[in-house]
């Protein structure tokens, strides 16, 4: 067998409508980028057709990097495993109480099915209190009883949650090792093992979650990786978390939970990795697919980290996570007119089956893309991702005729930039919204167009938001599986400690850091990947007695290897005063929850390979000109291969620039500028028209 | 034919007037203090008319039973200025009487006016639950308040700002009557940073579109939500539909209270006449004309969901409620228990709609807030007390079952976890889960309510303030009721018992060791519980949300050894039950 020392690194998202591939081959530098269709329910056959045109060779590549949507799939669509339950006596409707909340503030017709049915819940004797103290022994008898009995139902997994276990996790370890002598079997999740902080409903969904997901996602990675090692592959396996990190893909098929958020999650890291490139700390992520409009915020170079998130209503997942915000405007989203004569777009959506009116497979009512193609700002003839000759403008311009125009009495481009126009508000409206609520001004952020369709809307967001400008990424349709390729490793700990600053345990909490970091980095150790640096990022959730809102409070190296109570308590009063303007004098601070973060830096690749080749121009990027329809008049927009510009060729409006995985519309009045690593910066004229 | 705005520049205008409206709702759920605004989002925001208080534009993030309400606080406003001069730029005002701005003392309603141009463009209010505003019990829910004097303090509408000079003198009466007055300064504080934000946003979108732009957007709006709201009448069948409840009693004297609505539908128009209900009360379940009204708009908001949030959906709606009715209370009746009242306005105006609308309609929630306050001094002598609203079951309704364990139809408050409250006050839950049969049978069974059974670690005093304990959730078109809420707490002779006023009580004496536990009410059914398919039926008795004996008496459906369905005598059963 020939000896190739492997070079490359591939990362493979696979979304629900395409799975996008990014290779580099880090000994000549060069990137290239593949996309090809996803196989819904037969996910591993698109991403090995992916992965072959990507890197044909796989004793050549060092690293196969996954972001996945399976885990997500099969809560949404509910086709985890049949999981049992069992909880302390007394709780056994742990999942069906929720938090007593309901779907929708208006309307009253909401339903919950947990992912655990009623009849695969037990609940055994064994009792701990909040303070950590045994208030009634542990019934091994019983345990052992309701594992039988779940076995005999058929469970193909079992969630141990018992109340108090963040607090003494004793109950919980034994039922471990009951469990492990009687049903030796890799789908076990723990409650104190995944997530040992208080408040026991988000607790047990996490848990109760991650056992529904381990036998599918644990089945899918394991094909993957027999598959992988059958072609030849050495290399390492890693899976992109929520949270923006990585991890071995035998860890994900233990944690699959963590993994619920994994494509997005990698295309909001490299958004943030890209902007910083293009020397934009601050960026407000938009992601537009077929279903959705996903924003995110990044601030200082970081995304925010949200504490927990609901994949649906009630199935809360408590692990850091991209804080991702979600409104129902993607490019399938269904526009229609309703009763009160007002245009809706969403939440209703075509999605990629049977998709827009123009894909001509079935749908009759008119999307957002399909206003795009009838305005001229998508290209009919060469469609987005391949998988399509040509859409059906005739087709797109009927139903938006039918649906829009007739009802409002528009003729049919008015129609098509009225849905346009609100479903840019509508995306303007939330990104506002997530601003306010991270307490920032959008003025002072860049948005980053990602996703087929997102760099369409840069220019209108511009101008509704006023933000400084757009970035639109040099590959915005394969931007998440960029992300998979420059994502660091990282390993989230977190253990909730309960006590005022002035009495709390700190040789204890010296002991946790301890122990956390050693895991952290023996995980580390246990990959093939390469670090240029391990991180540890040590913080604690804190707040005045009786609040419930905590804050962050991030601890620098020198105060977590030397806690110090005064000091701790200056931190958090810096961190309250500056979300709140002010510091409580009277009230005890209270340490709730320890974080710990560590974080495994993988080399990065100089971003300029990205950037065009030498020896392009401008004008042999010129393929012509096509008629768009905006603000009610016909213009002659120029058309540009977008990845033949040269760096430094500056488009200005009208102008569509066309690339095989998204395009981007310039309005008149707007400016785009091919930077030194290919971003497009997108900015308004300095000398802007008059307000529409 | 009137004229008509632009439709594109109306989606926008209305999408633009909505945001700012939910971005005050953020600004102050970031900013508050006190958990019941920071987490339960008890407050709302939005913007009124000028001269008659109309609700122009209401945010869509905001507690539900304020929307209907704030209209009626700006019309304070109003009356004020008439009295003692025009509003001036800078100022705003600040009161939390009930009986002009409705719901009870917790809420203080904030109202400041908009300029353009020197000229009153609109106002904006911000509502908001502060922790504890005085009056005899923490927290203010006191359930033997025969005065409002005992619940807490009464503010009128005063300036808190005048002319932009923030006045310290009313911000040290507030601080000085409170038992928490370091989250009253918060609280106030954020409910002003959420104005001076709607403010500014809308000083923006004024100068982006032009006043008269944002005007005709505000009156095309209504327009708009009143026509929906008559086509939606309109396809209703003319009648009148008249439905009766009760509410157990006013926590003074147990007597039944009467809730009386007649719905009279004529052609596009829709009356509410409360004709019949029982006169106010001595005990603190009275609400005022601005509540009950606020009610009727939550109710039919829950109904007609597509209907825009202003002023337009009451168009075509006439409500008629007698003056000395506990629906319309005056000074100083109290009024602290409100939202049982409201709760009991909802259920009966859901009951005859469904008459009328069975498709639209459905079985009433569970009807009571639960508020149970555990107290009890810690070693140090300080006072802890533990404050909590428990849930219910929803009601079936037309796609499907109610939802168990949810919360109120006036609020999306979510309950603190089991966890938090042991780590908080001396308490052990034993119980926490759902309550078997107590969904109102139906062919779409109501939700189920919740056990919650504790046991308190140290002597304790109990409050409660519930309902629905002698009167259970009613179910639609055929749906049978949910069950009673049921209350019992262990004396000192370590017997359960009940109180004298079923779910209502102060001062409950609680030794170490006390249980005490809550039985909630679960939905009413929708439909006919003898159509309900016996799939359906199996598989909850399987589960355990029906027992055996109910799936047989209630649904005639029998079942057998095995766990299956006993075709036969399930259809003896069925048959017998439609002779």
């Amino acid at each position: 067998m020939q000896d190739i020392q492997p070079h490359i690194l591939v990362g493979i998202d696979v979304g629900g409508t395409f799975t996008d591939v990014f290779v580099i081959d880090q000994d000549t530098g060069k990137a290239s980028v593949h996309k090809v269709p996803s196989t819904r329910g037969k996910e591993a056959d698109g991403f090995f057709h992916g992965l072959g045109n990507g890197a044909p060779d796989l004793r050549a590549v060092a690293a196969v990097i996954h972001g996945t949507t399976v885990g997500t799939n099969a809560l949404l669509e509910r086709k985890g495993a049949r999981a049992g339950l069992i909880t302390t006596s007394g709780f056994r409707d742990i999942l069906e109480m929720r938090r007593r909340d309901r779907p929708t503030t208006w309307g009253l017709w909401g339903q919950y099915e947990p992912v655990i049915p009623r009849s695969m819940s037990r609940q055994v004797e064994g009792r701990i209190l909040s303070d950590g103290r045994e208030h009634v022994p542990f019934d091994e008898v019983g345990f052992c009883a309701a594992v039988d009995d779940l076995i005999e139902a058929g469970a193909q997994s079992v969630g141990v949650v018992f109340i108090n276990a963040f607090a003494n996790d004793d109950h919980e370890n034994r039922a471990r090792q009951l469990l492990n002598a009687r049903w030796p079997n890799a789908h076990i999740s723990i409650s104190s093992e995944l997530l040992p902080e208080i408040r026991e409903y988000e607790r047990a969904s996490t848990t109760v979650l991650n056992a529904y997901l381990q036998p599918p996602v644990g089945d899918y990675l394991a094909t993957l990786e027999n598959r992988l090692a059958e072609n030849n592959f050495g290399g390492e396996f890693l899976i992109v978390q929520s949270n923006g990190g990585l991890m071995r893909a035998q860890e994900a098929a233990r944690t699959p939970v963590k993994t619920a958020l994994s494509g997005p999650a990698a295309g909001v890291y490299a958004s943030a990795y890209l902007a910083r490139g293009s020397g934009f700390d601050n960026i407000i992520t938009c992601d537009m697919g077929g279903t959705s409009f996903d924003i995110s915020l990044v601030s200082d170079g970081e995304a925010a980290l949200a504490a927990q998130a609901s994949v649906d209503f009630g199935l809360v997942i408590r692990s850091p996570m991209i804080e991702i915000t979600t409104i129902g405007a993607g490019g399938g989203s269904i526009a229609c007119v309703d009763a009160g004569g007002i245009i809706q777009i969403g939440p209703e959506s075509a999605g990629s089956v049977p998709g827009p009116v123009c894909y001509g497979q079935g749908n009759q009512r008119p999307t957002v893309t399909d206003a795009n193609v009838v305005l001229g700002r998508i290209n009919s003839d060469s469609p987005i991702g391949g998988k399509l000759e040509s859409l059906d403008t005739d087709a797109a311009r009927t139903a938006i005729m039918d649906e829009i125009g007739t009802p409002l009495g528009l003729d049919v481009m008015q129609a098509a930039e009225a849905i346009i126009d609100v479903a840019n508000a509508r995306m303007a409206g939330a990104i506002r919204l997530v601003s306010i609520e991270r307490g920032h001004d959008p003025r002072s952020f860049a948005a980053m167009p990602f996703g087929g369709g997102g760099a369409l809307h840069c220019c209108a967001l511009v101008r509704e938001i006023n933000f400084a400008g757009a970035l639109v990424p040099r590959f915005p349709g394969v931007v998440s599986a960029l992300g998979c390729v420059i994502a660091d490793m990282r390993h989230d700990f977190v253990r909730t400690v309960q006590e005022p600053v002035s009495t709390s345990d700190l040789d204890q909490l010296a002991v946790n850091i301890a122990a956390f970091e050693a895991e952290g980095r023996a995980r580390l150790a246990q990959s093939k990947a390469q670090f240029i640096d391990i991180r540890t990022q040590i913080s604690l959730d804190m707040l005045y007695a009786g609040q419930t809102h905590s804050v962050i409070v991030t601890l620098d190296s020198a105060l977590a290897t030397k806690l110090d109570r005064n000091a701790i308590k200056k931190t958090f009063e810096t961190a309250y005063h500056q979300a709140y303007g002010q510091i409580l004098d009277a009230v005890e601070p209270i340490i709730v929850n320890l974080r710990l973060a560590v974080i495994g830096e993988r080399p990065k690749f100089d971003l300029s390979l990205l950037a065009p080749g030498d020896n392009l121009t401008k004008e042999d990027a010129l393929y012509g000109y096509r008629s768009v329809v905006f603000e009610g008049k016909t213009l002659n927009a120029a058309i540009y291969d977008r990845l033949a510009l040269p760096v430094g060729a500056v488009v200005s409006g009208p102008a569509v620039l066309e690339q095989p995985d998204a395009t981007c519309w310039i309005e008149p009045g707007f400016l785009a500028k091919v930077d030194t690593i290919g971003n497009l910066v997108v900015t308004a004229q300095t000398t802007t028209g008059e307000a529409p | 034919m009137t004229q008509t705005m632009n439709p594109v520049l109306l989606s926008v205008l209305r999408g633009r007037l909505e945001q700012i409206a939910d971005e005050m709702d953020a600004t102050l759920f970031r900013a508050a203090f006190n958990p019941i605004i920071a987490e339960a989002h008890d407050a709302s925001h939005g913007f009124y008319a000028p001269h008659t208080g109309d609700t122009l534009v209401q945010g869509k993030s905001g507690l539900p039973v304020f929307v209907g309400a704030m209209a009626f606080a700006v019309r304070a406003v109003i009356d004020y200025t008439k009295k003692h001069g025009a509003a001036q730029r800078g100022d705003v005002f600040i009161f939390n009487d009930p009986y002009e701005g409705g719901t009870h003392l917790n809420d203080f309603k904030l109202v400041q006016p908009v300029f353009h141009n020197d000229r009153l463009f609109c106002y904006m209010a911000s509502v908001a639950h502060w922790h504890d505003v005085g009056g005899n019990v923490p927290g203010n829910y006191n359930p033997s308040a025969t005065e409002s004097f005992q619940e807490g303090i009464r503010i009128p509408v005063v300036k808190l700002v005048e002319a932009g000079v923030f006045r310290q003198d009313i911000m040290d009466i507030l601080s000085a009557n409170s038992r928490l007055p370091l989250s009253v300064y918060g609280d106030l504080n954020g409910q002003r940073a959420a104005l001076s934000l709607g403010d500014m946003r809308m000083a923006d979108l004024i100068d982006r579109y032009g006043a008269p732009t944002i005007q005709a957007a505000f009156d095309e709006l209504r327009t708009r939500a009143a026509q929906q709201m008559r086509a939606h009448i309109a396809a209703l069948p003319d009648g009148v539909y008249t439905v009766e409840d009760f509410l157990d009693n006013d926590g003074i004297s147990d007597t039944p209270l009467k809730i009386r609505v007649s719905i009279e539908i004529s052609g596009e128009n829709l009356t509410l006449d409360f004709a019949g209900t029982a006169p106010a009360c001595a005990g603190p379940v009275n609400i005022s004309r601005a509540t009950t009204q606020a009610s009727i708009y939550v109710a039919l908001k829950h109904i007609f969901r597509d209907v825009a949030a202003n002023a337009g959906v009451l168009d075509p709606v006439t409500i008629k409620i007698p003056d000395t009715s506990l629906l319309n209370a005056h000074a100083p009746r109290p009024v602290g228990g409100y939202t049982e009242t409201i709760l009991r306005v909802i259920d009966v105006i859901f009951v005859a709609l469904s008459k009328a609308a069975p498709e639209k309609s459905n079985g009433c929630a569970y009807g009571t807030i639960n508020a149970l306050s555990i107290a009890g001094r810690k070693p140090d002598g300080s006072r802890w007390v533990m404050f909590s609203f428990f849930g219910g079951g929803h009601g079936g309704n037309p796609v499907g079952d109610g939802l168990s364990h949810g919360n109120a139809p006036i609020s999306m408050a979510t309950i603190p976890p089991v966890e938090i409250l042991e780590s908080r006050y001396p308490v052990i839950f034993n119980q926490w889960g759902l309550r078997t049969d107590s969904g109102g049978p139906g062919a779409h069974r109501g939700g189920l309510g919740a056990i919650y059974e504790m046991e308190v670690l140290d002597e304790a005093e109990g409050f409660l303030f519930g309902e629905r304990g002698k009167y259970p959730p009613p179910g639609v078109v055929g749906g049978q009721p949910g069950s009673r809420n049921v209350f019992q707490y262990e004396n000192r002779q370590g017997q359960m018992t009940t109180p004298e006023m079923v779910s209502k009580m102060t001062g409950m004496d609680l030794k170490t060791g006390a249980r005490v536990r809550l039985e909630s009410p679960g939905g009413g059914g929708y439909g006919d519980p003898m159509t309900r398919d016996p799939v359906a039926v199996l598989n909850d008795v399987k589960a355990g949300f029906v027992s055996l004996a109910a799936a047989r008496t209630h649904y005639g459906v029998a079942i057998d050894d095995n766990n299956e369905i006993d075709r036969t005598t399930t259809k003896i059963l069925r048959s017998g039950a439609q002779n």
